[in-house]
């Protein structure tokens, strides 16, 4: 089957010298939901410029459903949906514009456009402010005006980095979903973000990359399995002086009234509150110290660290 | 039934289409200052001064500077127009909503240079409006002048987009067209004959290209000029040329606009 992208060896070094991509190789199956990590200056922005036409590679090979970007590149563009992390649209343009424009680009005629515009400004809640200059939108709006932008032309995959940034927990929960929904119909995603349980909740498959190379990629599950367990952060009901004896756990008494325990992968909850309760531990609550995939990130790159 | 339209006549279009709208939107900025400056001129130049001017080559001076206000104010607006639209769309980075489009350099190219050469077209119909107050305007070859006005904008237009990729403050939009491109049409013979000057100062002025177009345009309008316009038809199409394909190479190159 011919993947949603794929890409080979890609290598990028800068004029200054400095070496943003090592030379990756990434394959994105069709219907993936796909997430790209890595800390900053990774050189996840770079790949993603480089896939999307806007940065120069030094070398290697991008494909995006079997349209290579160098010989076949119109049909190659004409496939991706860019939302870059930065605002990167004319402020001056009314909202409703800005879309008609980008359908243009893409050789689709006015009057087309301005359904599709129609359709997407709807979807995303921006009807309303279609005739707003989008200097006066709120940055959530703007956020989600890039992604009807990047929608216009009804791509089959869809890049988005980091596409949450700085926006508030309601606008990035429908901003899941919207995705999600897109997903589900059949669009394809690759998503960069710093925030871990977004890429733990929505991506399927994985990929990490450090210092220009990738350290790691795979199935999610697949990936968190490689856990040694959970740390869970007790809330307890009375005040500890010592450390209690808890056989098979590993455990820290960070203050008299919280308990952090690590549970071995596998390993159900039944058995610790068995324990605790007979060495006389009453918990109130609980939550879990760090998110599995954050666990995982941070591992990666302590083992990759230069 | 549906047509089919070329994808690339579309991309164009819209590139065209946003160009206009964006000088219209802004005309105060754009059509209003020309038509004043073109009406000064005329006061100061044409009616103070040049009535105590003898005639020029058998014209009143009034009627013998027509040619080059009409042509400096195509020339300055076709050029102003390119640098800093795409200039701009640098700046703000909306650039890459066109480099991400399966849009080959070309039609960016062709599209900024005709929103170019639309203002262009624009204030140099306004100047000639102005210009119909002051003056009774003829015309000695249409051809000519249509083909002076319309190739003479889109080399500037051209130019201007070169300005642009290599720019980078909004100094560096500013720095050609006050010391080079004013001083250059202003010694090339809008306001007089190179006949008046000393002979080494006529054979300074043939290296001035300036003094080709503008004389051009006087042959069209008037059916008088310093230079033979044949030879400044084939002077501006070589410029065309030369600067198309710079413009399309640093396109393709992505300089000024990829990292």
């Amino acid at each position: 089957m011919i993947p949603a992208l794929s890409v080979q060896g890609l290598k990028k070094t800068y004029a200054t010298g400095v070496e943003a991509l090592g030379g990756i190789d990434l394959r994105v199956e069709e219907g993936d939901f796909y997430a790209l990590l890595g800390p900053n200056g990774a050189g996840k922005s770079t790949a993603i410029g480089i896939i999307a036409s806007l940065v120069n590679k030094s070398a290697g090979r991008v494909a995006v459903f079997g349209h290579d970007l160098d010989s076949d590149w119109r049909a190659a563009r004409r496939a991706i949906g860019i939302v870059p992390q930065e605002f990167n649209f004319n402020v001056f343009e009314p909202v409703e514009e800005i879309l008609i424009n980008q359908a243009g680009y893409y050789g689709i005629p006015r009057d087309k456009a301005c359904q599709q515009a129609e359709k997407y400004l709807r979807e995303l809640e921006l009807w309303d402010k279609r005739r707003t200059q989008a200097r006066d939108l709120s940055g959530g709006m703007k956020r989600r005006l890039m992604i009807a932008r990047a929608l216009v032309h009804e791509p089959r995959l869809l890049i988005l980095d980091e596409p949450t940034a700085g926006v508030d927990l309601e606008i990035r929960h429908a901003m899941w979903e919207f995705l999600q929904c897109r997903n589900r119909e059949g669009t394809t995603i690759i998503l960069t973000t710093h925030y871990l349980e977004e890429a733990e909740s929505l991506c399927r498959r994985i990929a990490v990359i450090h210092h220009g190379r990738i350290v790691e990629q795979g199935g999610m599950r697949e990936l968190l399995a490689q856990t040694h367990g959970e740390y869970l952060v007790l809330n307890l009901s009375a005040e500890l002086k010592l450390l209690p004896k808890l056989d098979g756990y590993h455990c820290e008494l960070t203050d008299p009234h919280t308990l952090e325990v690590q549970i071995p992968t596998g390993a159900g909850l039944n058995p610790l509150f068995a324990a605790l309760s007979a060495v006389g531990v009453e918990v109130l609550s609980m939550r879990n110290k760090h998110n599995r995939l954050e666990q995982v990130f941070l591992k990666l790159l302590r083992e990759n660290h230069e | 039934m549906n047509k089919a339209v070329n994808p690339y006549l579309t991309g164009y279009r819209t590139i065209l289409a946003k160009e206009v709208r964006r000088f219209m939107r802004i005309w105060p900025q754009t059509i209003l200052p020309p038509a004043i400056t073109t009406a000064l001129y005329f006061v100061i130049f044409g009616k103070l001064i040049g009535s105590r001017i003898g005639p020029v080559a058998g014209f009143g001076y009034i009627d013998y500077i027509v040619p080059g206000l009409i042509l400096m104010a195509v020339i300055s607006h076709s050029y102003a127009n390119v640098v800093s639209s795409f200039y701009s769309t640098k700046f703000q980075r909306h650039i890459e909503e066109l480099l991400i489009a399966p849009l080959p350099s070309w039609i960016i190219l062709a599209g900024y240079v005709s929103g170019g050469v639309a203002r262009g077209l624009v204030v140099g119909l306004v100047v000639t409006m102005v210009s119909a107050a002051f003056v009774e305007l003829s015309v000695f070859h249409w051809p000519l002048v249509i083909s002076v006005v319309l190739l003479t904008s889109i080399l500037f237009a051209m130019a201007g987009f070169i300005n642009a990729v290599f720019a980078r403050t909004f100094d560096d939009i500013s720095i050609i067209p006050t010391f080079v491109l004013t001083p250059l049409i202003y010694l090339g013979g809008v306001f007089y004959s190179v006949e008046m000057l000393p002979p080494f100062w006529q054979g300074v002025s043939l290296f001035n290209p300036m003094l080709y177009m503008v004389n051009a345009l006087r042959y069209g309008m008037l059916g008088v000029s310093d230079i033979e316009s044949g030879s400044a038809l084939v002077i501006i199409l070589v410029f065309i040329g030369l600067l198309g394909a710079a413009a399309l190479w640093l396109l393709h190159k992505g300089v000024g606009i990829k990292s």
